[in-house]
């Protein structure tokens, strides 16, 4: 796995090169933020008496950080790695993948700008404003053409099923961004939706959840079904299964949005029909899953000398169990005790931490030996202190946001024999106060793992070229 | 035709298309060119890692 890299077709590895370290930094970043923001829940007294500290205004600043910058940058790094890679074929365009990169950066630091600034649309996960969404509109086309201009000009025959998960995240979220950010300006830094009421709110929905559906699920399915077989070194478990879940998953999640608004304004109709839909997509959901872990089927024995793979396959349990969790939490009668409670925050991190994030870990702990022409990382046991970091961190996190999540459903719905609720709101969240400590102890746990990660790569990224080898390991 | 009728249409119309594409994956014909595009992720390392060891000395080495 090393010196062939010299050999192979003029990849541009430059901007894959600056999407990865990007994603480690701006993972501290987000991350940081949300320990942060963790810690004012329970010492309200970080905020320091600064508008620009306060939890509504960092909040947005940790959502965006981690799902647009941390998130993003993965996916570009490896899109952008996987389809030169599996097209045989240089990136499409030329200078403009550097224009992707510095457009992108300047999203993310004027995001960093604006949101404490208190800009907001208060639109969840599309807060930023008119001329930063334009921007975003601007470089997310410019990164389809780079995509798709290469798939394009591909030296293969097929398109691997990776590109597929790639193109569809890069295609829909241009659609939903678009869609759900158009708005009227009324001043620089002030826009109204042009969409009114019941209607406003399902397209943020539908905005909001295939944010989910394609951002966090396709893009990151593309980037599984490079790396969990190129880590393992097999083919992945059946081709045929990756292209029926892929059809079955991008033509049901886009219904599902309307789980998010159970017993709202929205016609009941609309919410049955996300209700079913997203118990639908139960079935490809764990299409993917049992594809993935299913790889490894006849080659166990990695799991115990490859923290990589470990990553990658770990990551895919949590994807399992959160792509459970999910359905369940759309069904009404669930909701009605979850919905507005904890459980939502310890399902997205589930999600987010366990998926997304470990996903990505473990790609980015391929990529960077691969992308500087190093065998192996610097440390294959920091590798591993950080697998138990992150596990350790993200179990945590999302055990303490269940119990407090459903003790706080319970305790809001119960109602004394004369029908008076029994418990104020402020009782529970005094309840709430022990989960919050293990909450951001298993926050910060998990950001001491990418601390870590950042170390590995800087002494990876340093080392004499060649001169990190990776350990023989047994057959 | 009512709505309930057309989305009933519809609904079967999906159905269709959905064995289709189960009937088009699994069948034998697509087999040899699927496993060809499974291995597209290892084509790459195989194809170019061969060309400066055509002495052999390294061949496979690498991989």
């Amino acid at each position: 796995m090393t010196s062939h890299i010299e050999t192979q077709p003029d990849y541009n590895y430059a901007v894959v090169r600056q999407f990865t370290v990007m994603t480690i930094i701006w993972g501290i970043v987000g991350m940081s933020l949300g320990v942060l923001i963790a810690a004012q829940l329970i010492w309200p007294a970080l905020n320091f008496e600064t508008p620009w500290l306060t939890y509504s205004r960092l909040r947005p600043l940790h959502t965006n950080a981690v799902i647009f910058a941390f998130g993003v940058c993965a996916l570009m790094a490896t899109s952008f790695y996987v389809v030169q890679r599996t097209c045989q074929t240089r990136l499409f365009g030329g200078p403009l993948a550097q224009v992707v990169f510095w457009g992108w950066q300047l999203v993310i630091l004027l995001a960093a700008i604006t949101l404490p600034m208190g800009y907001t649309t208060s639109k969840e996960y599309a807060e930023l404003e008119w001329p930063i969404d334009i921007l975003i509109a601007v470089v997310w086309v410019m990164y389809a053409v780079v995509f798709f201009g290469t798939v394009v000009k591909r030296k293969t025959s097929h398109i691997y099923v990776a590109n597929w998960f790639f193109g569809a995240f890069i295609i829909t979220v241009a659609v939903l961004h678009i869609v759900n950010s158009a708005a009227v300006p009324v001043a620089m830094m002030k826009s109204y939706s042009v969409y009114a009421g019941a209607v406003d709110a399902m397209v943020q929905w539908w905005y909001g959840h295939n944010a989910v559906g394609f951002l966090l699920t396709a893009g990151f399915l593309g980037m599984m079904y490079y790396f969990v077989p190129k880590q393992a070194g097999r083919p992945v478990y059946s081709y045929r299964l990756s292209i029926v879940h892929f059809w079955a998953l991008t033509s049901v999640y886009i219904w599902a949005g309307p789980h998010h608004l159970h017993y709202t304004a929205l016609p009941d109709w609309a919410q049955s029909l996300g209700m079913v839909m997203s118990l639908i997509l139960f079935a490809p959901s764990w299409g993917g899953m049992i594809n993935g872990i299913m790889t490894l089927s006849g080659a166990w024995h990695k799991l115990r000398y490859d923290p990589i793979l470990r990553f990658l396959i770990v990551s895919l349990s949590f994807y399992g169990m959160s792509t459970f969790e999910g359905p369940m939490m759309a069904i009404k009668t669930v909701n009605a005790l979850s919905h507005y409670t904890d459980w939502t925050i310890g399902h997205v991190h589930s999600g987010a931490l366990g998926w997304v994030a470990m996903v990505s870990i473990g790609a980015v702990y391929h990529l960077i030996p691969n992308l500087f022409g190093q065998g192996s990382m610097y440390s294959t046991k920091l590798v591993n202190v950080h697998f138990w970091l992150a596990t350790v961190g993200t179990v945590l996190y999302i055990v303490a946001m269940w119990i407090s999540g459903v003790m706080q459903g319970l305790m809001w719905r119960a109602v004394n024999a004369d029908g008076t609720l029994t418990y104020s709101f402020v009782e529970s969240l005094q309840a709430s106060y022990p989960f919050y400590f293990v909450r951001f102890l298993g926050g910060a746990i998990f950001l001491s793992g990418m601390l870590l990660m950042a170390y590995n790569a800087y002494k990876t990224i340093v080392a004499p070229k060649g001169s990190l080898q990776p350990v023989p390991q047994p057959a | 035709m009512d709505y309930g009728t057309f989305s009933g249409l519809y609904t079967g119309f999906l159905i269709v298309i959905f064995i289709g594409i189960i009937a088009w994956a699994y069948s034998n014909k697509r087999k040899s060119s699927f496993d060809e595009a499974a291995n597209l992720v290892f084509a790459d390392d195989e194809k170019f890692a061969n060309k400066p060891s055509a002495d052999n000395k390294n061949a496979g080495a690498n991989l």
